[in-house]
């Protein structure tokens, strides 16, 4: 048997990570949410695939000579040619084709003749419409633009709240079994705060990237591939403002956290952090086709993980901005996380009632 | 040896350690004995550097403790806590890892240390399924996975059985007779009687009596002799300089100092056979009252 060497800081926190995932990893809860959570963002990507029509079977569609041609740019439709009207009128009413397709004085130019109803896509596809000319076009649709926000506020109000609060109990279980005593004589506070924020960021933003490979081979797969050319460089943008982003706020829950010493008294600690979460999300639903808003959301720490990537969605931000609200987020991070690791170090060991916040920044630890 | 000195502490006001001095030596079992509130964690926890004192000091063979010191501690805390979904033997190999153990050399100790402890069967299995008895006995696994050179239990007895009881005591001799100092605490006093070799008394945070197990019995309650004869022994009453405690028809308990004890002897053997005679070595609970009570009449 070797004799022990003691484990550096790195090392240490590098066990006490292993162990957070390990934990993650097996438990049930974690698994199955995880599941649901690819579950429902491969079926709203394929049911989102449906409802735009690319899957419904093509429409039988009667022609005559004449009005060929007004049909032969329409997609989604199947041409059955028939030599004259009355031969076309015969298919539709024998039911052989959905509807036919025979000129028309009419300022359309051709006239749908159907049984009970015209197929819609038809009569969409041959409704002529003025040209629209816009002087300042926009790069996507308000629907798109509102799907777009909302998906990376929820991912990132989910994860952060789920990893967060996972961090959360952790730290308060420990505090709450008096293993944090046994943890403290073997390695330092600074490790047990590092290792649990490393740990959870790493399953953070693994799951965060399940998410996105699990919407890119649905888009794909659902043949939605265009939206995934104006989507790739902002989800690139936005695993690494998660990643910056999730540390900050993992450290913020890791201290909060650790000012209570019961399970049970975790709830009002925890309600500024989780306030600090959600308001992103609501603000980019709300405010995703305000301006101004985006643009203060895109450099405030807290907001710029969903900020940011929305405006660089809605192509709204110049190349060297998400530089400059990452250098923000990063140095506010590192900030939170000294002044996280001093509360911690500072409350990990006071049980009883909850520690003030002013007093575990101010007091030395004992 | 692990000494502390003049340690004192307050809480919010409170003086719950008063210039608590006291050893415990290697390769001896030191109890720690003291009511509800006396202050045996709260020195525990300092000698741990989980609390600090605020006044005094503990030092490891003359040298104040830091903290490559103390991670050569083993401590159990009086509230057990380990991870409760965690596998038993992983959660051993975990902490001997944190304490520099190569993770094959920790899981290696983590299995043999549940085989002598009699948990063998439960490693693979979560903590929170464990029966509470066995729940210690992980919890103080968790203490000597790392082969500490100190060892600091507080209330390692409290919830196992007699049979439980042998095979950690078993360990913990083991562990004394390679020279690491044994500090545990215990409310009961029977264990701590049978087992350790040293004693500290505390009671409101003050050192009431500190030495050897025979030191402590010879100091307190030696005065006390008992006498077994065939006749009836009530003529003791009367006899100068003694006090009976027990009497019940030729067997009495009483007090008295030794040339009177060996004058009543005399006597006795005078008035007819004597079956037998000896001083009554006083029990652990009886010096623990004399020894409390005692210094509570002198501070009133």
């Amino acid at each position: 048997m070797s004799e022990p060497t003691t484990p550096s800081v790195p090392q240490a926190t590098g066990m006490v990570a292993e162990r957070e995932i390990l934990a993650q990893v097996r438990s049930r809860s974690f698994l199955v949410s995880t599941g649901v959570l690819l579950l429902v963002v491969l079926v709203s990507i394929v049911v989102g695939g449906f409802m735009s029509g690319r899957d419904q079977p093509d429409t039988t569609v009667a022609v005559v000579p004449q009005t060929a041609a007004a049909l032969a740019a329409v997609p989604g439709v199947e041409v059955v040619d028939a030599p004259d009207e009355q031969a076309a009128r015969v298919l539709v009413a024998d039911g052989d084709v959905a509807a036919a397709v025979l000129p028309d004085d009419g300022p359309a130019g051709v006239r749908v003749v159907a049984q009970r109803s015209a197929p819609d896509g038809l009569v969409a596809a041959l409704r002529v419409e003025p040209e629209v000319e816009l002087l300042q076009p926009q790069d996507s649709s308000e629907g798109v633009r509102y799907l777009v926000s909302f998906g990376f506020g929820i991912v990132f109000m989910m994860s952060a709240i789920g990893f967060g609060s996972t961090i959360a109990q952790s730290t308060v279980q420990e505090k709450q079994t008096r293993i944090v005593e046994i943890l403290l004589s073997a390695v330092p506070a600074r490790s047990l705060l590092a290792g649990k924020i490393l740990g959870n960021s790493a399953l953070a933003l693994g799951q965060t990237a399940a998410i996105a490979a699990v919407a890119v081979v649905g888009l794909v797969v659902t043949g939605q591939d265009d939206l995934l050319g104006l989507l790739g460089a902002p989800v690139v943008w936005f695993v690494v403002f998660f990643a910056v982003g999730f540390v900050l706020l993992a450290a913020v829950f890791a201290a909060s956290a650790s000012l209570v010493s019961r399970i049970e008294d975790t709830g009002p600690v925890l309600t500024p952090v989780m306030m600090l979460t959600m308001i992103p999300y609501f603000l980019v639903v709300f405010f995703n086709d305000n301006q101004t808003v985006l643009t203060v959301m895109s450099y405030v720490p807290f907001s710029a993980p969903v900020g940011m990537p929305v405006r660089l969605f809605l192509g709204e931000a110049a190349w060297w901005e998400p530089l400059v609200s990452l250098a923000v987020l990063a140095a506010s991070a590192v900030a939170v996380i000294v002044l996280a690791a001093r509360v911690y170090e500072r409350s990990l060991l006071r049980t009883g009632p909850r520690v003030r916040l002013a007093e575990a920044l101010r007091t030395r630890g004992d | 040896m692990l000494q502390l000195d003049g340690v004192s502490r307050s809480f919010g006001g409170r003086r719950v350690l008063d210039d608590v001095s006291f050893a415990v030596r290697r390769g001896r079992l030191t109890g720690f004995v003291g009511g509800n509130g006396a202050g045996k964690t709260t020195t525990m926890r300092i000698v741990l550097g989980v609390l600090a004192a605020d006044a005094g000091t503990v030092t490891m063979d003359g040298a104040p403790l830091d903290g490559p010191t103390r991670r050569r501690f083993g401590y159990m805390p009086e509230e057990r806590g380990l991870y409760p979904k965690m596998r038993v033997a992983e959660q051993l190999a975990y902490l001997a890892r944190l304490h520099g153990f190569e993770r094959a050399d920790a899981l290696e100790r983590a299995h043999a240390l549940l085989d002598r402890l009699g948990l063998r069967e439960r490693a693979g299995d979560p903590v929170e399924s464990l029966s509470l008895g066995n729940q210690q006995r992980a919890q103080v696994a968790a203490a000597l996975v790392h082969d500490p050179a100190v060892l600091v239990l507080d209330e390692p007895f409290s919830g196992l059985d007699p049979m439980a009881v042998d095979v950690v005591v078993g360990v913990l001799a083991e562990r004394a007779a390679r020279g690491v100092p044994v500090l545990f605490s215990s409310h009961q006093l029977d264990v701590v009687e049978r087992l350790c070799d040293d004693l500290v008394i505390i009671a409101g945070g003050r050192i009431r009596a500190a030495g050897s197990r025979d030191e402590l019995r010879s100091a307190y309650g030696s005065a006390r002799h008992e006498l077994v004869t065939l006749g009836d022994a009530g003529w003791l009453r009367d006899e100068p300089g003694v006090r009976v405690v027990e009497l019940a028809a030729g067997q009495a308990v009483f007090e008295a100092d030794d040339a009177t004890a060996q004058r009543v002897l005399r006597a006795a053997l005078d008035r007819g056979p004597v079956q037998s005679f000896g001083p009554v070595r006083a029990s652990l609970a009886e010096i623990f009252r004399e020894v409390v009570e005692d210094r509570q009449e002198a501070t009133r």
